[in-house]
């Protein structure tokens, strides 16, 4: 973790990472299932380059907010969201916005690897096929491996792009969904429980990767383990009961809660 | 907890060892009933096979003569008198009397006298009356065998034919006996020298309907058959996996929806009969496609099937873990995409097997074929759809009710027939299932 670059160290210590222009806006968020209520007027401000981490007991919404981003949400049809998302200034939830595009600009990272049953090399390169990101074979191939490096697998899988990606290890076929999340050049990268499925091995390769990535991209993740949202987060917010308790620097968070809720859960009292 | 911690007092230590003997008397029990469960799994599924080894046995042993045919070969004269020149017209060819050349070529074969008005009839009598077409079918094939004598393979008479295959009781008195004494010794005699031969029964396969058994065949079925499912791939599949996708994938849930399901899966049990009135009422009274065409019968078997299509398909496709739609979805493929890049290819070994299994029902199918007039004495080969046919499991069953010996064991040789047809697609669904399973 030390031997990051200097810019990142930088941002690392600073107070508040780029919170003076932040990449994800949300005022007032709020979620129904049905009747029921998941999400409580819901706001929070996710700086750019940075990692931003939801903690929180099971059940909290944290997931649910996440799904917010890209509208994930959406494909449940007894689910309604209210309140204000921004991505750039951009109201997300905007009637002419097509959701499409969104998802190609906020890629997602699940909980369990879900690598598509074709090779490594199709997995890598649906989402720029799709969306045209490139005129030739050639261009594909660097995309692809562009991809597979930026997601610290290339080196494991290069002399077997061929080969289906439900043949990778969990770990790597996490890493797999982190490169095709990746590979469509997005802005924002929601990963929902990233490494709730792996191994400890597995799990610091992933939360390496996630250092490495922030450089680049604004990256929120939902985690069960307070441990990893210490490691890889600069801005931590703790949910409970759909709202969210507190939310500031990764380090005050946890040294300093000023909530008793808060405290509550990261001493491990409950959650 | 209290009890557990109690010490152990001569009296707790009995009821202890009491308690240790009603668990063994239960477990005991557990372990008979266990076994009982077993033996009565076993004894079904026995009971199961052997029905299906007597069907399958009484089948074979009463349909398998049916695949052979007794021959005549014989040397026939191609007598240039008889077709009025050395070089007949086309007209002459065939106006021929060819009845007359078969029956001179069987009389010499068996020795007899021509010029015995009896006799010469008897032994007439022992060929097929089909053998004029066949050997009339030779010579206009080959015009240039006129004056010559060319060996022939003529088909022998239905009672010939019980006579080789020995179904014929010649204990029998010989008036009520459909071969006579002197035919006998003359047939024994044909045998012992080799021109009459069992040879494999191709006809069984090319021929049309016919009221003679040694020249009824499933050909027309076959085609029929082959037409029929033909039209219910290009009907039903369509239809089916569109129908079952947009349920599945894209219709709101709401009372409409869950209607037209239960509605489906209701459909699936309607019994096939009405759907031939169905299609006697829609595809033959009100849309005037004729009656006994395949046509029809396809669009009848099409609808049977629509339902079995749609419920394998929905099956298939909600067997598609969610995970990878989600995943399509979360790096921005649409929805379409999603389902025809990644749901539709991942359902497809379940959509075939459905389809297949569905073509097998359909092809078994008799009664809406029946209401819809497939059920016809055809000839003729259908050239194309719109032309009277008939079908494997209608021809079955037409043969079934048919009075001559010889046409029991066609019976039974084209229920074999069928039978394999569909042994041949079930394996097929099953190779495919095991091939294209995929595992998450």
């Amino acid at each position: 973790m030390l031997n990051v670059e200097p810019s990142s160290l930088q941002r690392a210590t600073a107070q508040a990472p780029h919170l003076q222009e932040p990449k994800v806006v949300a005022k007032d968020v709020s979620v129904y299932y049905g009747e029921k209520r998941a999400l409580f007027d819901v706001s929070v401000n996710i700086p750019d380059r940075g990692v931003m981490a939801f903690i929180g007991p099971s059940g909290c919404g944290k997931s649910t907010f996440l799904r917010c981003i890209n509208r994930m949400n959406d494909t449940i049809p007894i689910c309604r969201v209210t309140g204000k998302i921004t991505i750039e200034n951009e109201d997300i939830y905007d009637p002419s916005l097509d959701v499409v595009q969104l998802r190609a600009r906020v890629g997602m990272v699940f909980q369990k690897p879900n690598p598509f049953p074709k090779s490594i090399y199709e997995n890598v390169a649906y989402g720029p096929r799709i969306h045209g990101l490139s005129s030739s074979k050639a261009e594909l191939d660097e995309i692809v491996q562009k991809s597979l490096e930026r997601a610290a697998l290339w080196k494991e899988v290069k002399d077997r792009l061929n080969d289906p990606g439900t043949g990778l290890s969990g770990g790597q076929q996490q890493r797999l969904c982190i490169a095709r999340a990746v590979a469509v050049n997005p802005e924002v990268i929601l990963m929902d429980e990233p490494c709730s499925a792996l191994d400890p091995i597995a799990t610091a390769k992933i939360e390496e990767l996630i250092d490495e990535l922030k450089q680049n991209f604004c990256i929120i993740i939902v985690t069960h383990s307070m441990q990893q949202a210490a490691r890889v987060s600069q801005r931590t917010a703790f949910f409970h009961l759909g709202v969210i308790v507190e939310e500031g620097n990764t380090e005050e968070i946890f040294q300093n809660p000023t909530d008793k809720r808060t405290q509550d859960y990261i001493t491990g009292r409950f959650g | 907890m209290a009890v557990e911690t109690a010490p152990m007092t001569p009296d707790s230590a009995l009821s202890a060892s009491r308690k240790n003997e009603a668990i063994r008397a239960r477990i005991k029990r557990r372990y008979s009933a266990e076994r009982r469960f077993r033996a009565y799994g076993i004894a079904a599924i026995l009971f199961g096979l052997a029905f299906l080894v007597a069907l399958f046995s009484t089948i074979f042993a009463r349909g398998y003569t049916a695949f052979q045919q007794s021959t005549f070969t014989l040397s026939v004269v191609l007598d240039q008198a008889a077709f009025g020149s050395s070089a007949p017209t086309p007209s002459e060819l065939r106006m021929a009397d060819y009845t007359k050349i078969a029956n001179r070529a069987i009389q010499q074969a068996l020795g007899v006298d021509p010029n015995n008005k009896a006799d010469a009839r008897a032994a007439a009598d022992l060929l097929s009356q089909n053998a004029d077409t066949q050997i009339r079918k030779i010579v206009t094939a080959d015009p240039s065998l006129v004056g010559q004598t060319v060996k022939v393979d003529v088909l022998a008479h239905g009672n010939v034919d019980s006579l080789l295959k020995g179904q014929f009781d010649r204990s029998v008195a010989e008036s009520r006996r459909k071969l006579s004494d002197k035919q006998l010794g003359w047939l024994d005699r044909a045998i012992e020298s080799g021109i009459l031969t069992k040879k494999f029964n191709t006809g069984l396969f090319t021929y049309g309907a016919s009221s003679k058994p040694e020249t009824a065949g499933v050909g027309v079925a076959l085609v029929g058959s082959l037409y029929m499912m033909t039209i219910v791939l290009l009907v039903a599949v369509p239809l089916g996996v569109a129908a079952a996708v947009y349920l599945e994938e894209f219709a709101p849930k709401n009372f409409i929806t869950d209607t037209i399901e239960v509605n489906i899966n209701n459909l699936a049990a309607v019994p096939s009969i009405v759907f031939g009135l169905l299609g006697l009422a829609i595809f033959i009274n009100f849309m005037g496609i004729p009656r006994s065409a395949s046509l029809v019968g396809g669009l009848v078997l099409a609808l049977m099937t629509l339902p079995t299509i749609i419920i394998a398909t929905r099956a298939a496709v909600s067997a598609v873990p969610p995970s990878i739609r989600e995943a399509a979805l979360g790096v921005g493929a649409s929805k379409m995409q999603s389902i025809t890049h990644h749901v539709l290819p991942l359902a497809v070994p379940g959509i075939l097997t459905g389809t297949i299994i569905g073509l097998a029902k359909a092809l078994g199918e008799t009664a809406p074929l029946l209401m819809i007039g497939m059920v016809a004495f055809v000839v003729e080969y259908p050239s194309t759809p719109m032309d009277a046919a008939t079908a494997l499991p209608v021809q079955i069953y037409m043969w079934a009710t048919a009075a001559e010996r010889g046409f029991v064991e066609r019976t039974a040789g084209a229920t074999l027939i069928l039978l394999a047809f569909l042994v041949v697609m079930n394996v097929t669904a099953v190779i495919l299932r095991r091939r294209y399973e995929r595992r998450w």
